[in-house]
């Protein structure tokens, strides 16, 4: 056979992309697997499956042929439907600041790739999802953590001690995943003075918005001043429980959304037509957001009274996840989560899968039945009886 | 009503036997003013009653349900409220509801077979003075009763880890 040249093998890959670290719950995937009666409580998607009326939406699309590609922005209803929809949010966009993405995570990629290039400095506040850094690290950026443990909350005073990096941008998702942390207007105040005064762009992720459950959740884009210097990203998974539709969106201003768009009509051409669709309808559907806003905020209060008895607990302000400081028990986090998988058959994720300061805490997703999660708090609670120290 | 009184009472009727202490740590509630709220609730008949949703069908022993649409002329001395009260104080009479369209009730009977039925509404429901006019549909199966569907549900296809 003729050898072909090229490369070894070995480098085959990107270097940027050989050295990124996979995902840190990988290795519970495997462990989980064949394991029955497990109840999960890893899961970072609603428990509830798309409203009906969404669905029948998508499926009459599909049967009247609606199956091309959209524009590459998106579906102008769907557009006009979201600039009405944000003003909730304080936000006053026009639809040709809006492009709809292929879910919020394509939305994050897609401003990374337009604001960072090689030696831009990206502020990451930790513990945070998984997938700012990566990106970031892909472009050629250099991320800089914000511990952010024990109160999970950035303020003014804590931004500025980062003046140094030169950041260009700072990535705020908030309600936040893992810890379920949200900000009041005036905290947010606080944050854009310092924006300003470090001269950054703001990705906001705003995915959790809807399930606030201390008043009505507040984008930082509404904020005087700020209207030129945020990238709101948002998107239909959470509060619609649409996750698998693969719909997001992303209010930017003109010149970002101009470069986002290139970017987005090369990698990706458009968003799923079909979830479009049901996104139109579901901004028809707000009452199913509150019917299961309302049980989320019912299971987070029986949770965080539960759980406040065995651990150190912030009450979430928002998302659906509680994450608690298991440190006490005497376990690192990757102990506990896999102690408590192979002893109880409980799944939760291990705080430092969100980040190093993560470490010590677990991420418990109450994205389940209610009846499943009292089950999953009790053999939560005689998992650390029997095998926490003290 | 207040707003707690509402929550407590959404609950309850989602799942009636929720006990006190749950609903109490649902709703960052204390103990005790859950427990003022229902006995509150159940004095003033808010909540009437504590009851199970059966699949009969499941059930060896099946039951016959039937809509029986009747039709009333009322007169000065008898109103709705009157007819209505004689036709639901038969233990047979599962629901009485007086609705728009072109008949005045809708009833729903409970009955062991469709004879048994068919004989109670001849004989009992006919022969009321009022009632001008019966037509009954026997049920042949039920697929949602009570906001709770009686068929198999979807199963949850999520992965056991999302981030």
């Amino acid at each position: 056979m003729k050898k072909t040249g090229g490369l070894p093998l070995s480098r085959r890959v990107a270097k940027k992309v050989e050295e990124l670290k996979p995902s840190g719950i990988r290795r519970f995937f495997d462990l989980v697997a064949g394991r029955d009666d497990v109840i999960s409580l890893g899961v970072g998607e609603p428990d509830f499956p798309v409203p009906w009326r969404i669905r029948e939406e998508m499926i009459y699309s599909l049967e009247k042929g609606f199956t091309s590609y959209t524009s590459n922005l998106g579906l102008p209803e769907l557009r006009e439907g979201i600039a009405e929809y944000y003003t909730r949010f304080g936000v006053r966009a026009l639809p040709e600041q809006i492009l709809i993405t292929t879910g919020v995570s394509e939305g994050v990629d897609l401003a990374v790739r337009t604001l960072i290039e090689q030696g831009d400095v990206a502020l990451v506040p930790e513990p945070c999802y998984v997938s700012y850094k990566p990106l970031v690290e892909i472009c050629g950026g250099e991320v800089v953590t914000i511990p952010t443990v024990p109160d999970f909350k950035l303020t003014y005073e804590v931004l500025v001690e980062y003046a140094d990096t030169k950041a260009k941008i700072l990535v705020l998702n908030y309600p936040a995943n893992p810890t379920g942390v949200s900000y009041s207007k005036k905290e947010l105040e606080e944050i854009a003075d310092a924006v300003n005064e470090m001269d950054m762009v703001v990705l906001s992720d705003e995915i959790y918005a809807e399930l606030t459950y201390t008043g009505r959740h507040v984008s930082i884009a509404s904020l005087n001043g700020m209207e030129d210097k945020v990238v709101v990203l948002n998107g239909f998974s959470k509060a619609f429980a649409m996750t698998g539709m693969r719909v997001g969106y992303v209010i930017a201003p003109p010149d970002i959304l101009t470069g986002m768009l290139k970017i987005h009509q090369y990698c990706m051409l458009c968003a799923p037509i079909t979830g479009q669709i049901g996104a139109i309808e579901a901004l028809k559907s707000l009452d199913e957001v509150d019917r299961m806003r309302a049980e989320y905020m019912r299971r987070r209060n029986f949770v965080v009274k539960k759980l406040s008895e065995v651990f150190e607990l912030r009450k979430p302000e928002g998302a659906f996840y509680a994450f608690p400081k298991i440190s006490s028990s005497g376990m690192s986090s990757e102990e506990f989560a896999e102690g408590l998988l192979m002893k109880k058959n409980v799944a939760v994720v291990p705080g430092n899968a969100f980040g190093e300061c993560g470490e010590g805490y677990i991420r418990m997703a109450y994205a389940v039945k209610f009846e499943k999660l009292k089950e999953a708090i009790e053999r939560i609670i005689e998992f650390v009886d029997e095998y926490g120290k003290g | 009503m207040e707003s707690q009184e509402i929550e407590v009472i959404k609950l309850l009727e989602e799942n009636g036997r929720m006990n006190v202490e749950e609903i109490a740590e649902i709703l960052a509630l204390p103990k005790e003013r859950v427990e003022e709220i229902i006995r509150k609730l159940e004095d003033e008949g808010v909540i009437l009653k504590y009851k199970a949703i059966i699949d009969w069908e499941k059930v060896q022993e099946d039951f016959v349900y039937a809509l029986i649409n009747v039709k009333v002329s009322l007169t000065r001395e008898k109103g709705y409220d009157d007819v209505a009260k004689r036709i639901a104080k038969f233990p047979e009479v599962h629901a009485v509801r007086l609705v728009s369209g072109e008949y005045d009730f809708q009833v729903v009977v409970k009955g062991k077979s469709l004879k048994d039925v068919a004989f109670f509404v001849a004989e009992k429901i006919s022969t009321i003075p009022e009632v001008r006019d019966t037509v009954t549909h026997f049920v042949l199966r039920t697929y949602k009763e009570e906001g709770v569907n009686l068929f198999e549900d979807e199963e949850d296809r999520r992965l056991a880890f999302v981030p």
